[in-house]
C-alpha cells in the first residue's frame, strides 16, 4: 500500500482530477523571455563542461610536454571547436545576464544612501574586464 | 526520521546551496569566459600562440593557483548542480524525481571538486 504523499500528488492513489491547467513540457518555448530564461539557466550547463575542460588541459599538464601537446592537438578537432564556439557564447551570456542582474541582488548603501543600480552593474563589468585582462596577461605575455 | 523533519532538514541546507550558486556565478562569469575563450578557440585555431609546457607548469604550481583553480572549480560546479536543478525542475517538470536529481547534480558537483583538488595537487 502506497501512502500518499503530499509532496508528490502525481503519485497518490484516486487521486482527484486536477483542477490546474496542465502545462505543456514546452512552456518555454511560448514566448521570447521564457526562451531567454531557460538559455540563461541553460548557460550552467556550458559552465560546468568548461570545467571539465580546463581540468582536462590541467590534468595534461601535469602529465608532461607530450600529454600537453596532445592535449592541444585534440583541442582543435571540429568536435571540440564547435561545442566551445558554443561554450563560449553561453559563458558571455551567463556573464551579462549575472553582471545585469546584480543591481537586483546587491544592495549597497554608502553615507546613508543607497548606491544607484547602473554603479553596481558599471563595476561587475569593470571587475570582469579586469580579471579578464590579467588572465590573458598571464597566459600571453613571453618571456 | 518523520517526513517533515526531512523536509525541514532539507530546507535548511537551501541559503547553504544558494551561497554557493551564487558565489559560483560571480567567479565563472569573471573568470571562464576568457580562460575558455583562450584555451577552446584562440589556441586550437592558431589565433594567438598557446603557452608553453613550462609555462604553464610555473603558473599552475604556483600556490594561488592550485588553491584558486581548487575553488574556482567547485563553486563553478555548484552553481551548475543548483542551477541545473532547477531548470530540471521548471523546464522538464520532473520535481517528483528530485532524489535522483540532487544526487546526480550534487552528487557530480561534490565528485568533479574532488577531481579538482586531485589534478591541482599532483601538478608537480
Amino acid at each position: 500500500m502506497i501512502e500518499p504523499r503530499i509532496e508528490h500528488p502525481a503519485y497518490t492513489l484516486h487521486h482527484p482530477r486536477w483542477l490546474r491547467q496542465h502545462v505543456s513540457t514546452y512552456w518555454w518555448l511560448s514566448k521570447p523571455s521564457y526562451l531567454a530564461f531557460i538559455l540563461r539557466e541553460i548557460s550552467s550547463v556550458f559552465v560546468a563542461w568548461t570545467i571539465v575542460y580546463l581540468l582536462l588541459a590541467a590534468g595534461a599538464v601535469s602529465q608532461g610536454a607530450v600529454a600537453y601537446a596532445d592535449f592541444l592537438d585534440w583541442s582543435s578537432a571540429p568536435a571540440v571547436l564547435t561545442l566551445n564556439v558554443i561554450s563560449v557564447g553561453f559563458l558571455v551570456f551567463h556573464a551579462v545576464t549575472w553582471f545585469n542582474l546584480a543591481p537586483q541582488a546587491m544592495v549597497i548603501h554608502a553615507g546613508g544612501r543607497r548606491v544607484p543600480g547602473a554603479v553596481i552593474a558599471a563595476s561587475n563589468y569593470a571587475a570582469w574586464a579586469i580579471a579578464t585582462a590579467l588572465i590573458a596577461w598571464l597566459l600571453l605575455r613571453r618571456g | 526520521m518523520t517526513r517533515k523533519d526531512d523536509a525541514m532538514a532539507r530546507r535548511s541546507f537551501e541559503p547553504i546551496l544558494w551561497i554557493l550558486f551564487s558565489a559560483g556565478g560571480v567567479l565563472s562569469a569573471l573568470l571562464l569566459p576568457v580562460l575558455l575563450f583562450l584555451f577552446g578557440l584562440a589556441f586550437p585555431l592558431g589565433w594567438l600562440t598557446a603557452p608553453s609546457h613550462e609555462r604553464l607548469l610555473v603558473l599552475l604550481s604556483h600556490p594561488l593557483a592550485r588553491i584558486g583553480g581548487v575553488i574556482l572549480c567547485l563553486l563553478s560546479l555548484f552553481h551548475w548542480a543548483h542551477r541545473f536543478r532547477y531548470t530540471l525542475y521548471d523546464g522538464l517538470q520532473i520535481k517528483h524525481l528530485h532524489d535522483t536529481i540532487n544526487t546526480l547534480c550534487y552528487g557530480g558537483a561534490i565528485a568533479g571538486s574532488l577531481w579538482a583538488a586531485y589534478v591541482l595537487w599532483r601538478i608537480p
